[in-house]
């Protein structure tokens, strides 16, 4: 018995900890798995001591291992056990694991709330600090519930430390169960005159999460926020309270106006960029809200529009960014004022920085023009060659369109090399807006008449190619322009000056590997093209070539019988 | 409000990962993978904003990062979250882990990870930002490692009062607690 005791506590000597487990895995790079196999059935024996020390030890190594991506749920009652561990230094452990591995669909979750409850009424603040930390990861719709009358106690707690915890836990609570909030609100409002600083941060940032969420409701704490506002030196809350009106003026149109001065004020004083960045955010969401443009709002304006270009001429690539942000906001309402920044965002076009020049794109809108149309189109095209990553080229892609086609391609003076623009984007491979080409085309064949013969020749040309765009069938792929394609030759058929290359373009076996909806406007268009032909060769009297033709459809069109689409097999 | 909040190294190996929001362990680490992608490709001088959090649902989310020697800090935010506010607080948290490791590195994240967690719970609480202040953070972090310190001094003395209950076996017992030489030969003689 003796021995026993003995042995036990030497094997506890070589339990591992968390520093021995890290070097382990690191040792054991060739066999990691089964290393880490080996430690957790080392875990699973420790979890079964007695001892709180060695169970809590057990939970911290499992804490690690669930950031390689390990699932320690099977360990739940266990953390639960440690998070009742009389001691400061184990409940820490508990509740960590807890957070990082406790949901809704954890079944003994509903354990945790005695103890919890204990931790919240605890002397030692940091018992109590700890419970409402962890318990913001994984409070449930039932924990709220049971756990909100505590919480709400504590936020007029006598340590700042426990009320600065409390009331921003408030705001989970009111998530997963929201009848809380009513009761709880009055509390909370009084919190915004915390003495303490970090109490009233917290209640500010609770507040406006809340706002974001229902703006109505909140529009009758504006005139605090307000007061909050004037008087306010700490720049987080000066942040939030500024972008929570910025939330709110779309709805209240007097507040804006009443806000345009305090504002102001503060970008000409702050020196924080943050806070200056917010505030000509905020400005703007204003004056697009009062879309009435008194003459001293121009002036505020102007006021943005002029900080902005400070922002993007800075050679700081994050006040760049942030300055295309907010110009894009002005752009919607008010276009002139952006227009006169044109060479500025152009330049950024070129910018080696992605996310800048994605910001830049979307400012195009307001900034082309009859002239400079073509030359922005080229500059695009360049990068798209360029571009690396497809979504970055599917945005480039989507706006050229965008740009051109705009208010009924208001800007495009030579539909010819639109067209050819358009069936220059057909060669990029693996796009997802195969779609857009296509409808473009059609449009454009559709209402400019005096283009129709260029567009066909073209088009009969990429039918010639098929065979380098069908190898992509995805959906809503390339392969969308042959749909384009064969109904624009199929229509026009007048102007096509090979027919009888381009029926025979259509019939090619490599036709059945493309998406049903293709096959069947194929099979109809080839039917009007051999009808025109045919029309054709009896005028001229070519009754041989007819019969070729003729001979043609028949041996070719039984491949599209097999067609396993509906449509394709009908026609 | 903060959606996730990950370290990494220059291979993508995660340091510390706290998920705000509850995705399965899969989900996790495919996260991880694809920010480790997103982020390793920026060059050193361009913007820390990255767009499109693809991953963690929603184009209201940025990924707003700063990479550190051989760690990248990434924090994955939405709108309501000012991000020049949260580069600030990115470098917040490194200063205050210098100062709590004194002159941290990697190898500090890597074997200490659960302190790095009790640091952050001091500045982030349930995807909400708890306090800036670095002074106030780094004074809770020290009362809180007394408090470890004291119930660690404790727990020694209360282990060894509780083997006395026999003579022989607590006095072997106390020379166990003292070195690996003595337990080898108390294991020999018995």
């Amino acid at each position: 018995m003796a021995l026993k005791m003995v042995k036990g506590s030497i094997d506890r000597m070589f339990d591992k900890n968390l520093q021995d487990l890290v070097r382990g895995i690191r040792n054991h790079k060739e066999d990691e798995a089964k290393y880490i196999s080996h430690c957790i059935d080392e875990i699973k024996q420790e979890l079964k001591q007695d001892n709180i020390a060695v169970k809590a030890n057990a939970v911290c190594k499992l804490t690690y291992l669930q950031m390689l991506g390990y699932d320690i749920s099977w360990a739940a009652f266990n953390i639960i056990e440690v998070m009742s561990a009389s001691k400061f230094t184990f409940k820490r452990i508990g509740y960590l694991a807890a957070s990082q591995c406790f949901h809704e669909g954890t079944d003994v979750i509903m354990l945790t709330t005695n103890q919890i409850r204990k931790d919240l009424s605890s002397p030692n603040q940091y018992d109590t600090g700890v419970a409402l930390t962890g318990l913001s990861c994984f409070v449930t719709p039932d924990l709220a519930r049971d756990l909100a009358n505590d919480i709400m106690t504590l936020m007029s707690h006598t340590k700042p430390y426990i009320r600065k915890k409390a009331v921003l836990i408030m705001y989970k609570v009111f998530l997963k169960y929201p009848e809380s909030l009513r009761p709880a609100f009055p509390r909370l409002k009084e919190k915004l005159e915390d003495p303490d600083p970090g109490v009233q941060s917290a209640a500010v940032n609770v507040i406006c999460e809340l706002a974001r969420r229902n703006p109505k409701n909140y529009l009758s704490l504006a005139p605090l926020f307000f007061k909050l506002m004037t008087s306010s030196t700490n720049n987080w809350v000066l942040i939030k309270i500024i972008k929570l009106f910025g939330a709110l003026t779309p709805l209240e149109p007097r507040l804006g106006k009443k806000l345009i001065e305090p504002l102001t004020n503060l970008i000409h004083s702050t020196s924080a960029m943050s806070l200056l960045y917010e505030c000509v955010n905020t400005v703007i969401a204003v004056l697009i809200s009062l879309s009435s443009g008194m003459p001293n709002h121009s002036a505020s304006i102007q006021l943005c529009v002029q900080k902005l270009r400070i922002l993007i001429e800075d050679s700081d690539q994050n006040l760049k960014y942030l300055g295309l942000l907010a110009m894009s906001k002005i752009l919607k309402t008010h276009p002139k004022s952006v227009q006169s920044h044109k060479d500025l965002i152009l330049q950024c076009l070129d910018d080696k920085d992605e996310s800048i020049r994605l910001r830049a794109l979307d400012l195009l809108y307001g900034m082309v023009s009859k002239k400079n149309l073509m030359e922005i189109v080229k500059k695009l095209m360049i990068h798209v060659d360029k571009a690396e990553g497809t979504t970055y080229r599917d945005e480039l892609l989507t706006k050229i369109i965008d740009i051109c086609s705009q208010s009924n391609y208001q800007y495009i003076t030579n539909f010819e090399w639109y067209i050819s623009i358009l069936v220059e984007l057909t060669r990029l491979e693996g796009t997802r807006h195969g779609h857009l080409i296509a409808a473009q085309m059609l449009d454009v064949a559709i209402r400019v008449k005096a283009i129709r013969k260029f567009a066909v020749s073209q088009m009969a040309m990429l039918l010639d190619n098929a065979h380098l765009i069908a190898s992509n069938t995805q959906r809503n792929g390339i392969c969308e322009v042959l749909y384009a394609a064969a109904w624009i030759c199929g229509e026009f058929s007048e102007h096509l000056e090979e027919s009888n290359q381009t029926l025979e373009a259509m019939l090619r076996p490599k036709v059945t590997t493309l998406p049903g909806h293709i096959q069947a406007v194929y099979v109809q268009n080839m039917v009007k093209l051999y009808a025109s032909i045919l029309q054709q060769k009896e005028q001229v009297g070519e009754k041989e070539a007819a019969q070729e033709i003729t001979q043609l459809m028949i041996d070719r069109l039984p491949q599209f019988v097999q067609s396993a689409d509906l449509e394709v097999q009908e026609r | 409000m903060i959606k996730a909040i990950l370290i990494f190294n220059n291979h993508g190996k995660p340091r510390l990962s706290k998920f705000y929001q509850r995705y399965s362990e899969d989900t996790q680490q495919q996260i991880i993978r694809e920010t480790f992608h997103l982020v390793s490709k920026r060059d050193e001088n361009v913007c820390n904003f990255l767009e499109g959090g693809l991953l963690i649902g929603g184009s209201d989310n940025k990924l707003i990062y700063r990479h550190y020697a051989t760690l990248y800090f990434v924090f994955c935010v939405d709108s309501s979250e000012s991000e020049l506010g949260i580069l600030d607080l990115i470098q917040v948290f490194v200063e205050t882990l210098d100062k709590c490791f004194e002159n941290v590195c990697e190898l500090d994240l890597i074997f200490h990870v659960d302190k790095v967690h009790n640091i952050l719970a001091e500045m982030v609480m349930g995807g909400m930002v708890l306090e800036t202040n670095m002074n106030e953070i780094v004074t809770q972090i020290d009362a809180q490692n007394k408090l470890e310190k004291s119930e660690v001094r404790l727990r020694d003395s209360i282990m060894s009062f509780n083997l006395k209950h026999d003579h022989n076996i607590s006095m072997m017992c106390n020379l166990c607690c003292l070195s690996f030489n003595t337990i080898l030969y108390t294991a020999a003689c018995l």
